[in-house]
């Protein structure tokens, strides 16, 4: 039996009057990682913290113990002769390109807590801090700290941040979702770095996210919390084998079912033919992509963040007219500018965002947000407009006594079929929707994909639909186009574009996607050094 | 910029959301003696708008200096030969020109109302508004950045309130209302400063600095309250990002994250507001100067406005629109150098 390091028991924690975290027990042995799962709201974060006897402003703990090596950590005079935060236990943030300061260069960065705690001396935490960007794989680890942060890239930040967290030689490293803001497939570089580097140290983590596939391949130990309750706590076999509680057993078993692809629906909705286009003179940021979206069915498009789908869509709504290229929508030319398309032409494109917070106005209700394109392209009124939008809210299964509350008054998930609601208001025949699950809850982007799915079926809608999720596209694509740097490097029907013979780069986007198994890193990294895959420019 | 998908053995990748993120204030590789020359040609051609609006105005003023400066002798023979002595009856443009030729030579030609050289005329005042001006930054700039930081660390706490309170006090004081109380206490009450800063040239400096004590207490009085809010607002504003939770949760205390970590990302803002103020002090200190007998710029032009005294206006408007427009150039090129991204491209 190991030796115990961290034993948090009962602990409690208010926001004011309302309690956050929910009498949370759980304890850790020397050198192990114990893996925090939950979606937000769960309290992961604040547990995290609360491990370094940290609360943020406004919580206050109001129950229970947490102890380090037998010391209540909750207690400032026990803190202090523990050097903590900082020395026993470190902390590793979410987005390390905004937890780094932009002022200073990262070496002096990496070592400062080192010598704050007067652990070592400088030269000796400076050669440290070399020999920790060696081993988490960072570029030229002599000169990699004179950097500034603006001069590394995410994934080089998040692996300097660990090296950051190791440096003071630390009994125990809390990562607080390191690898959520990174795209696939730098996350895996990423997880593998860290996996590598707490086991080499032999440095006990707490490993909190959101992602049960990406934990079960760093943790020991896993500890399911929901609503700042704990759900399930166990080894990870165990959770993944056997898991009890129903909770758990929905995000085991989060593996949606694989849409059939038809092979009817061959009416082209939406042609585009060489489109070319950017921000800034010269530099174009879409080049020459071209692409068909089918009547009544589903396009995805799929790359990392700069591949330009984003853009891809302002040009379809004619928010940024494309330079050069044909766009035929419905079997007529569409104008490049918004501002050039008839009231019906805009009406039959809509979108739907990636953050349903900054797409509905807040001081409008429910109501008013859905009436207004009733309103607008219909012209419907009093009763009529009434009956219509309680209509939209049971179409997407809300009840109808919403439409008097404001959008701060919904969670995440209601807030994003509220604008899916507003899309389907206009009754349009193509909906574009720009990442519209990857800032929910799985659970919750789970239902919201159910429900485009089901519209689909009943109203015959067309969706383009723009993720860098690999596990969304089999779920709900029919035809896949794969961007990589602005341009089209694969395209087709899904089942050709999912099967091989891969091109390097789709190759390596589906040995990226974290898989709900154990060992799965292990072996994409076995691959990935076995295949070498060339790098494209 | 490379754009193709990361490698993994070395940790090279490219993150683009944050790069583009971060790219925004590059402004396209620019060398920093580059952005100076780019500035100081922008400074120029500020100064030579602010040249012609000067004149615009000065030709809008109402009243005649020919009439103004005869008073009650002014037959309309009198006039004519002065209007013809002074060159007014040339067209605007061509007085424009002239005057602006001299301007940039230095030559601000002859006040109206006692024929003396203007530039000989500002000199020595211009030497006592800058004076005056930079004692009063010396003392209010540390003194309301040090305030500033105060209140920051104890924001919320009664120390910050007592601050933000007497601070805002001084600044809503007028500064006549303020200047006499300050006489009316220490030259009236208790004899310790005299109340005239009418300074000499036979004074010697320390002799000058005592005179100057009271209206340069009176101008700091002015200008802490900006400067200190600001300073609290930009360093809490710093305070809320995620790297100073990074420093807390280093084990930092509160006193080394505000040094280390906010100041140094809340530089442009401060020396951005420091930069307005000490212009004020410079350009400001009309009321000051004329309650102290303190002969410096600002008593001069309110001396030569009411005399319709037209060159020398447009004189002190000129020196005081470049003195602006240098203290911005300043203030923008150390905000410059303070952005390590600037400093250190990609």
């Amino acid at each position: 039996m190991a030796e115990l390091l961290l034993n948090v028991t009962d602990l409690e924690i208010k926001a004011g009057a309302e309690t956050i975290v929910h009498t949370v027990s759980f304890a850790l042995e020397k050198g192990r990682v114990l893996g925090l799962i939950g979606e937000s709201g769960a309290g992961k974060s604040t547990i995290g913290l609360a491990s370094l006897g940290h609360v943020r402003q406004g919580l206050r703990i109001t129950g229970g113990r947490a102890e380090l090596n037998g010391r209540d950590i909750l207690k400032p005079m026990q803190r202090d002769s523990l050097h903590l935060p900082g020395a026993s236990v470190t902390y590793v943030a979410q987005s390390a390109a905004a937890a780094f300061n932009p002022a200073h260069r990262l070496i002096d960065q990496v070592i400062e807590a080192t010598l704050w705690h007067r652990l070592m001396p400088r030269a000796e935490a400076v050669e440290r801090a070399i020999s920790l960007f060696a081993l988490l794989g960072l570029p030229d680890p002599a000169r990699f700290g004179d950097r500034y942060p603006h001069q590394a890239s995410g994934g080089q930040l998040q692996r300097a941040m660990t090296a950051m967290a190791l440096c003071p030689k630390p009994e125990l490293i809390v990562f607080d979702e390191p690898t959520t803001a990174l795209d696939v497939t730098t996350q895996i570089g990423v997880l593998a770095a860290i996996k590598h580097a707490i086991s080499q140290t032999g440095t006990a983590a707490l490993y909190i996210s959101h992602d049960l596939a990406v934990v079960a391949q760093v943790a020991d130990e896993i500890l399911v919390l929901r609503n700042g309750r704990m759900v399930e706590r166990g080894p990870v076999e165990r959770i993944f084998q056997a898991p009890q509680e129903s909770y758990t057993k929905r995000l085991v078993s989060l593996r949606r079912a694989e849409k059939t692809v038809q092979a009817g629906g061959d009416e082209t909705l939406l042609r585009v033919t060489g489109i070319t286009a950017g921000y800034n003179k010269g530099a174009s940021v879409l080049q020459d992509v071209s692409l068909d979206v089918i009547r009544g069915e589903t396009l995805a498009v799929v790359g990392e963040s700069g591949s330009g789908k984003s853009t891809l869509a302002r040009v379809l709504t004619g928010l940024l007219p494309a330079w050069s290229g044909q766009l035929v929508f419905d079997g007529k030319a569409l104008a490049p500018d918004l501002a050039a398309r008839d009231a019906d032409t805009r009406r039959n494109i809509q979108i739907v965002n990636q953050i349903p917070d900054l797409a509905l106005n807040p001081r409008q209700t429910v109501d008013a947000i859905l009436s207004r394109p009733l309103a607008f392209y219909f012209g419907l009124k009093g009763a009529a407009l009434r009956q219509r939008v309680s209509l939209l809210l049971d179409q997407i299964e809300l009840p109808a006594t919403l439409a008097d509350r404001y959008p701060a008054e919904l969670s995440g998930g209601q807030k994003q079929r509220i604008c899916i609601a507003r899309a389907l208001a206009a009754d349009p025949k193509l909906i574009i929707c720009d990442e519209p699950t990857s800032a929910l809850d799985p659970l919750v982007a789970d239902g919201i994909l159910d429900l485009l799915m089901r519209l689909q079926r009943e109203v015959g809608t067309s969706y383009l639909f723009i993720t860098h999720d690999l596990a969304i596209v089999r779920s709900i694509a029919d035809s896949v186009v794969v961007m990589l740097g602005g341009a089209v490097v694969r395209s087709g029907r899904k089942a050709d574009v999912l099967a091989p013979p891969f091109d390097p780069y789709t190759e390596r986007l589906i040995a990226s996607v974290p898989e709900m198994r154990l060992g799965w890193l292990d072996e994409a990294i076995e691959g990935r050094t076995r295949f070498q895959t060339p790098e494209p420019q | 910029m490379e754009t193709g998908p990361p490698s993994l053995a070395d940790g090279t990748e490219t993150d683009i959301k944050v790069m583009s993120v971060l790219a925004a204030p590059k402004a396209a590789g620019l060398s920093l003696w580059a952005m100076l020359a780019r500035r100081l040609a922008l400074g120029l051609v500020l100064l030579w708008a602010v040249s012609l609006v000067i004149f615009a105005g000065t030709q809008i003023l109402p009243g005649d200096v020919a009439s103004a400066m005869l008073g009650q002798q002014a037959t309309p023979e009198a006039v004519a030969s002065i209007r013809q002595e002074l060159g007014l009856e040339q067209p605007a443009a061509v007085r424009y020109v002239k005057w602006l030729g001299g301007a940039v030579t230095g030559d601000f030609g002859r006040s109206y109302s006692n024929r003396q050289d203007i530039a000989k005329s500002i000199a020595p005042r211009l030497k006592n508004t800058l004076l005056l001006a930079a004692m009063a930054a010396v003392i209010a700039v540390p003194l309301s950045i040090g305030l500033g930081i105060l209140s920051a660390l104890h924001a919320g706490s009664w120390i910050d309130r007592t601050i933000g309170l007497v601070t805002l006090a001084a600044v809503s004081l007028p500064e006549f209302f303020a200047g006499y109380l300050l006489i009316a206490y220490f030259s009236v009450t208790h004899f310790w400063l005299p109340s005239s800063a009418a300074v000499s040239d036979s004074m010697s400096l320390g002799q000058r600095l005592v005179v100057m004590l009271l209206p340069c207490l009176t101008l700091v009085l002015a200008v802490v309250g900006h400067m200190m809010r600001m300073t609290r607002v930009a360093l809490l504003n710093v305070m809320a990002s995620p790297y100073i939770e990074t420093a807390l949760l280093k084990g930092l205390p509160r006193s080394r994250i505000v040094w280390k970590h906010a100041l140094p990302n809340a530089v442009s803002p401060i020396v951005n507001v420091v930069a307005l103020n000490i212009a004020y002090l410079v350009v400001g200190v009309v009321v000051v100067e004329v309650i102290f007998v303190y002969p410096g710029m600002g008593q001069y032009l309110v001396d030569h406005v009411a005399k319709r005294d037209v060159p020398v206006v447009q004189a002190a408007g000129l020196v005081f629109a470049a003195i602006y427009i240098v203290l911005n150039i300043v203030a923008d090129m150390i905000s410059v150098i303070a952005n390590p991204r600037l400093r250190h491209p990609r």
